[in-house]
C-alpha cells in the first residue's frame, strides 16, 4: 500500500498536502482500495468553509457511499472537477490526479492532530 | 433471427395507414411558439413485430411463474390467477375518480371491506389505503406521528431505528423531517431493552420495528420495549414487511404498536410486477384517526362514502386520489379466498417452510437466529464457502441452477449474508431441490471454485459490468 | 381456498426434520403465549367460483364504461389489445424488482426502453424508471430542487392540478420549504409573465408550471423557463405525454425537470388508481434524481446488457441520506405506457395528439354555440380539455347525461381553489381520441335540451 512520506493523514483515511498556503486534500491508497471501484463523487462548492472533521464530500462505489471528512478547517478554493467525469482517477492515482480539492487552512494547529506516514501505516496494518 | 435488439433498432415497417383515426376535421393550427420541432425517435412497427419483440424479452426474465424466488424480506408467494381476472373487470377499470360516490359504490365497498379486514388482521382501528407502496406507507405513518406530537405541542424530533432495519426506515424518517438514531442489535440479532435505554431520551418521537425482524427472529423483548417506549411518551411503529410470518398468530396492535403499514404486494399476494405498483395501507389506533390522510371510506347505513379528515388535523394527501385500486382489489379478493383459517395456515406454513430449510443447513453454516426462525432467516456464508468464493458468487451460481437468487448482503449486520424466505407456496419437493442445490454450490466452491466465480453462464447474459454502467451512465438509446 | 402445495405427510416429515411435534410447538418456542392472537373474525373462505360471483356483484354496483367527458388528471383513452397481451405475460407481472440483473434482462431492457421513450417525448436527457403517480413525482421534483439549490422557496402555478398541490404541500411541510402560489390571468387561464416577474427572485429554488395546465390551457413555457433561468431557479414542467406529440417539449423550452401522470398512456382509469409518475431531468441532475434507474452496460463477454445503476443515490445504500425513500417504480403501469408508445410509434404519437386537440376543438365549437355556455377563459389556447361557464343547473346536466350513459364534465365548484366562488357554474370538458363525433353530437344535443 502506497503511503507517501510528505503527507498528513487523518484516521478517517483522508490525506492533506501543504503547498505554500494551499492544502491539497484527497483519500489514501488504502481507502480507495477498500472502497473498490469508485463510480461517483460529490464535491463541495468552492468558497465553502468547513470545520475539521466535518463531512465535505461523498465517494460512491456501485454498492456503497462514504462520507469524506475535512482533515483540517478551512475554505475551499478549488475543486478537482475532472473527478466528476472520471472518478476512476481516485482509484488510479489517489495522491496526484485523484485529489479532491484545495483549501486555505484556517488553523495551522489542525495539522498537529493528523498522523504522519509511519503512524498511518501502523493504523492500516491493525 | 436476432432477438437482441432494443426497440429503436427495429426498422419502421408500417404502411401509411393511420393508427389513430379522427372522425372530425383536423384542426391543429396553433401559434408556432407552442409547437414541437423534433420528432421522437420511436419506430412505427406493426403489432406482430411488437408482440415478438416483447414476448422475446419476457423470456429473458426469471419470474414466479417459472421458478422459486427464495428472496428474504420480499415474500414472493404465488399470485392467484383469479385475482388478476377479477381486476380486469370493466366494472372496476372503467371508472373515473371524479364520478359521484353513488356511481362507484362497488369500488368503495371493496375498499371498505379491505380496510375492515386489515383492521381485524392487525388489530389497528382505522386504515388508509392511499399510500402507494411500503416506503410510502412508512412516510405516511411517520407524518402522522409528527402531526400527533405537534398537536400536543411536544417537540420530539428523533426516530429510533434498529441497525437491522430496511433502508427505507431511516430514509422515510429523514423525509418526514426526523433525525435518525440507530440502536444496535444484540448478539442474538434482536433489540435489547438495555441497548434501547442508552439511546432513549425525551425528544424521541417513535421507534420503528420490523417483527419478526429482518433476520427472521422474533423480538422476544417486544413487550418490555413497547412499555419502555410508551413510558417515555413515545409511539411504536410496526414495519409490516414481515407480516406474512404472523397472520392470525399475533396482532401488532395487541402487542403495543400504535401505527403500522402493510405491504399488500407481499403478505396479500398481489404481484410485484417487476418493481411495482405496490400498495402500503397504513393502520392506526383510534387516538390517531384524525391525523390520517384523506380520504378513506366509511359506511353510512347501506351506503359507502369518502370521509375527509379535518384539513388542519390530517397530514394531508399522500398521492392523487384514493390508492392503487387494482392492488387493493386483489388483496381484498385474496383475504376473502383464504378466510381466517387460511390466512393463519399460510403464515404457519411459511414458518414451517423456512424452518425446514434451516434444519437442513444449520449444521453447515452460521445462522444468527439459532435453531429456529420465523418465516425467513439470514445466514452468513462465510464459513460455508471456499476457494475465495463470496456470497455474491454463490447467488449468481443459483441463477445457473434455475433459481432466482436470495437477498444478499442484507441485513448489513450479518457478514456475507444470504437471506432466505421460501414462503408457504413452495412444495417440499421444490424446497428439497433448492437445499440440494445450495449444498452443491458450497461443495463446488471448494472443489471447482472457478465455476462459481464465473457464474452465471446459463442466463441470457453473463455477469454484467456494473462499475462501467455507473461511471459512464447510458440511460437511454 | 388456499395455495399451499404441502400435503399432510410432507408436513409431518418437515416437522420431524425441524425437531418439533407440530406447528404450535414451533411457534411457542419463539413467541410468548401472552402475545398470541385470538382467532380472527373474518368471513369463511370462498371458492374460486364464489369469489368470482362476489366480485362481479361489486363491479356491477359501479356505473362504468360510460361515454366519458371527465378528465382533470385522469383520462379515458383507448388501450389497444397488444398492451394487455404483453403486460399480461406472467414473466413480467410475476417478476420481482430486477436486482439480479442476469435473471431480469426482460424487465431491465423494458425499463431502459421506457426511459428512452420518456426522454424522446420530453426532449430531456435522462428519465428514472417511474414513480407512484404524477402528484408524487411533482413533489419529489420540488424536493430535488430544494436540496440541490439549498434554497427554500418554491413558486407553483395556481393552475397546477389541485391534487398535485396538496401532495406537494404534504411532502414539503416538515422540510422548511415555503410554497408561493402564482395567480393566473383571467383571460388566458394561464400564467402571465408580469405576475411571475413580480414575485420571483434569486431566493427561489424552483418554478412549477403545468402545461396544458389543470384548466386545459397551454402555457407559454419558453418565456416562463427563461424567467426562471434568469433568477437561477430550476424550471419544473408538469406535462401530459399525449400533448407532447404536438406541443413543444420541456427539452426544447429549456425545462430542468419534467414530471407528470403517465396514466393517459396505456393505462385504464381505475378510479385514479392505476397510475405512474414519470420524471426526466437534464444531464446535470442525473445523480440527484430519486428512484430506480436502469443503464446499459456489457457482460464479461462484451455482450450488451442492462442493470440497475446509480444505486448509491438510493435508500438501500444511503439510508437517511438517500435522494428519496422511494423503493418502487410503478413498473407494470410504466411498462404499459412503453408498449403503448411502441404501438403508436412516432406517427401514431402525432396522430393521437392531433385527434385529441381536433376533437376537443370540435366539442368546444358545438357546445359554445348552445345558449347558456360560454368559455371561462376568452383568450385561452387549450389542448384536449376546456372550461365553460354555464347558467344552467349543473347538477341537472350531469343527471341527464348519466341517464344516457354519459359521464359529464367535471364540476369545478367543489375544488379547493374555488374560494370566493370564482369557479361556480364552471364545467371542465375533457375530449380524448376515444370520443367519436356522434358521442360529442349526442352530448351537445342533451345540453341543448336542458
Amino acid at each position: 500500500m502506497n503511503v507517501p512520506n510528505n503527507l498528513f493523514y487523518a484516521k478517517t483515511h483522508e490525506w492533506a498536502r501543504k503547498d505554500g498556503n494551499k492544502v491539497y486534500v484527497g483519500i489514501t491508497d488504502h481507502a480507495q482500495h477498500e472502497i473498490t471501484d469508485i463510480v461517483h463523487v460529490e464535491l463541495p462548492e468552492a468558497g465553502k468553509v468547513f470545520d475539521k472533521e466535518q463531512p465535505c464530500a461523498v465517494v460512491e462505489s456501485v454498492k456503497s457511499a462514504f462520507d469524506i471528512y475535512c482533515p483540517v478547517s478551512g475554505k475551499i478554493v478549488e475543486v478537482n472537477e475532472e473527478l466528476l467525469s472520471a472518478p476512476e482517477l481516485i482509484n488510479q492515482d489517489p495522491y496526484e490526479k485523484g485529489y479532491f480539492f484545495v483549501l486555505e487552512a484556517a488553523n495551522e494547529e489542525d495539522f498537529k492532530s493528523l498522523l504522519n506516514a509511519e503512524d498511518y501505516k501502523k493504523l492500516i496494518e491493525e | 433471427m436476432n432477438n437482441n435488439k432494443t426497440l429503436n433498432e427495429i426498422k419502421s415497417n408500417r404502411n401509411e395507414e393511420k393508427t389513430v383515426k379522427c372522425d372530425v376535421a383536423l384542426n391543429i393550427n396553433i401559434d408556432d411558439k407552442y409547437i414541437r420541432k423534433t420528432v421522437p425517435n420511436i419506430p412505427d412497427i406493426s403489432e406482430g413485430t411488437l408482440l415478438r419483440h416483447y414476448t422475446n424479452l419476457s423470456r429473458k426474465n426469471y419470474a414466479l411463474s417459472t421458478t422459486m424466488y427464495p428472496l428474504g424480506s420480499c415474500t414472493m408467494k404465488h399470485n392467484p390467477l383469479v385475482n388478476e381476472k377479477i381486476a380486469k373487470f370493466d366494472g372496476f377499470s372503467e371508472v373515473h375518480p371524479y364520478q359521484s360516490e353513488e356511481t362507484m359504490q362497488g369500488s368503495l365497498e371493496v375498499m371498505y371491506e379491505l380496510q375492515e379486514s386489515l383492521s381485524e388482521i392487525s388489530g389497528m382501528d382505522y386504515f388508509t389505503l392511499q399510500p402507494a407502496a411500503g416506503a410510502h406507507g412508512e412516510y405516511t405513518g411517520l407524518l402522522i406521528i409528527s402531526k400527533y406530537f405537534k398537536s400536543r405541542n411536544e417537540k420530539r424530533t428523533k426516530i429510533i431505528v434498529p441497525d437491522s432495519a430496511h433502508g427505507t426506515n431511516p430514509a422515510s424518517a429523514a423525509l418526514a423531517g426526523f433525525e435518525i438514531i440507530s440502536v444496535k442489535s444484540d448478539e442474538h440479532g434482536i433489540v435489547s431493552p438495555e441497548n434501547l435505554k442508552q439511546v432513549l431520551s425525551s425528544d424521541v418521537a417513535a421507534m420503528m420495528m420490523t417483527v419478526p425482524n429482518t433476520l427472521g427472529v422474533f423480538e422476544k423483548n417486544i413487550k418490555e420495549i413497547t412499555e419502555l417506549m410508551h413510558d417515555n411518551g413515545s409511539l411504536m411503529y410496526y414495519d409490516g414487511a414481515n407480516l406474512n410470518a404472523v397472520m392470525g398468530i399475533l396482532r401488532p396492535a395487541d402487542i403495543g404498536f400504535d401505527v403500522m403499514h402493510i405491504n399488500l404486494h407481499k403478505t396479500f399476494s398481489t404481484p410485484h410486477g417487476g418493481g411495482g405498483p405496490g400498495s402500503g395501507p397504513v393502520g392506526v389506533k383510534a387516538f390517531l384517526k384524525e391525523f390520517l390522510p384523506s380520504p378513506f371510506v366509511v359506511k353510512d347505513g347501506e351506503k359507502f362514502k369518502f370521509h375527509f379528515n379535518d384539513k388542519e388535523k390530517s397530514v394531508g394527501q399522500m398521492k392523487a386520489f384514493y390508492g392503487n385500486f387494482p392492488v387493493i382489489l386483489k388483496a381484498c379478493a385474496y383475504i376473502k379466498s383464504l378466510g381466517a383459517n387460511g390466512l393463519k395456515k399460510a403464515s404457519e406454513q411459511a414458518v414451517v417452510n423456512a424452518n425446514y430449510i434451516l434444519s437442513k443447513l444449520k449444521d453447515r453454516i452460521k445462522i444468527p437466529a439459532g435453531n429456529f426462525c420465523m418465516h425467513e432467516f439470514a445466514m452468513s456464508l462465510k464459513g460455508a464457502l471456499g476457494g475465495g468464493v463470496r456470497t455474491l458468487d454463490a447467488a449468481k451460481r443459483l441463477l445457473d441452477n434455475g433459481y432466482y437468487a436470495p437477498t444478499i448482503y442484507f441485513p448489513l449486520i450479518v457478514e456475507e449474508a444470504m437471506m432466505i424466505e421460501p414462503t408457504e407456496t413452495e412444495s417440499k419437493q421444490t424446497l428439497d431441490e433448492f437445499i440440494g442445490t445450495l449444498i452443491n454450490i458450497f461443495e463446488e466452491s471448494k472443489t471447482n471454485p472457478d465455476v462459481v466465480h464465473n457464474a452465471p453462464v446459463n442466463t441470457s447474459v453473463k455477469r454484467l459490468n456494473e462499475v462501467e454502467a455507473a461511471r459512464k451512465p447510458k440511460l437511454r438509446w | 381456498m388456499n395455495y399451499i402445495p404441502v400435503s399432510g405427510s410432507d408436513k409431518k416429515e418437515m416437522l420431524e426434520s425441524i425437531g418439533v411435534k407440530d406447528t404450535e410447538e414451533l411457534l411457542s418456542l419463539q413467541i410468548p403465549e401472552v402475545l398470541r392472537a385470538k382467532k380472527l373474525n373474518l368471513p369463511e373462505a370462498l371458492s374460486e367460483q364464489e369469489l368470482m360471483s362476489l366480485f362481479k356483484s361489486y363491479a356491477q354496483k359501479n356505473k362504468s364504461d360510460m361515454i366519458c367527458f371527465a378528465g382533470a388528471g385522469i383520462y379515458d383513452h383507448f388501450v389497444p389489445a397488444v398492451v394487455d397481451e404483453i403486460v399480461g405475460r406472467s414473466e413480467f407481472w410475476t417478476a420481482y424488482t430486477p436486482y439480479q440483473a442476469e435473471a431480469s434482462q426482460g424487465t431491465l431492457q423494458a425499463v431502459f426502453e421506457y426511459q428512452s421513450i420518456i426522454c424522446e417525448l420530453t426532449g430531456l436527457d435522462c428519465s428514472n424508471a417511474s414513480m407512484y403517480d404524477g402528484a408524487t413525482a411533482a413533489a419529489e421534483a420540488v424536493i430535488l430542487a430544494v436540496r440541490t439549490s439549498k434554497k427554500n422557496k418554491v413558486i407553483i402555478s395556481k393552475a397546477l392540478n389541485p391534487e398535485y398541490v396538496s401532495v406537494i404541500e404534504t411532502y414539503t411541510k416538515n422540510l422548511n420549504t415555503e410554497i408561493i402560489k402564482l395567480d393566473i390571468d383571467d383571460k388566458t387561464g394561464a400564467v402571465s409573465k408580469d405576475t411571475l416577474n413580480n414575485i420571483i427572485d434569486e431566493n427561489v429554488a424552483a418554478l412549477v408550471v403545468q402545461s396544458p395546465n389543470f384548466f386545459g390551457n397551454i402555457e407559454d413555457m419558453q418565456t416562463l423557463a427563461e424567467i426562471a433561468k434568469s433568477k437561477k431557479a430550476l424550471f419544473i414542467s408538469v406535462v401530459n405525454l399525449v400533448s407532447l406529440g404536438l406541443l413543444k417539449t420541456p427539452g426544447e423550452y429549456g425545462a430542468d425537470i419534467a414530471v407528470g401522470e403517465g396514466q393517459p398512456f396505456g393505462n385504464r382509469m381505475y378510479m385514479g388508481g392505476s397510475t405512474f409518475g414519470f420524471m426526466a431531468v437534464k444531464k446535470a441532475l442525473e445523480w440527484k434524481m430519486p428512484g430506480r434507474i436502469v443503464g446499459q452496460t456489457v457482460d464479461k463477454d462484451g455482450k450488451r446488457g442492462f442493470v440497475l445503476t446509480l444505486q448509491s443515490r438510493e435508500q438501500h445504500i444511503r439510508r437517511e441520506k438517500a435522494t428519496s425513500n422511494i423503493c418502487t417504480n410503478a413498473a407494470l403501469n410504466s411498462f404499459a405506457a412503453c408498449v403503448y408508445a411502441a404501438y403508436l410509434g412516432k406517427s401514431g404519437i402525432r396522430e393521437l395528439a392531433e385527434a385529441n386537440i381536433s376533437k376537443a376543438r370540435y366539442a368546444f365549437d358545438v357546445i359554445t354555440k348552445i345558449k347558456g355556455f360560454e368559455p371561462l377563459f376568452k383568450d385561452g389556447v387549450f389542448f384536449n380539455e376546456f372550461v365553460l361557464k354555464t347558467d344552467k343547473d349543473i347538477k341537472k346536466i350531469n343527471e341527464e347525461l348519466l341517464k344516457e350513459n354519459i359521464l359529464g364534465p367535471v364540476d369545478l365548484s367543489g375544488f379547493s381553489f374555488n374560494c370566493g366562488g370564482k369557479y361556480n357554474n364552471c364545467l371542465m370538458f375533457a375530449v380524448t381520441e376515444k370520443r367519436t363525433k356522434s358521442d360529442i353530437d349526442k352530448l351537445a344535443e342533451i345540453l341543448t335540451k336542458i
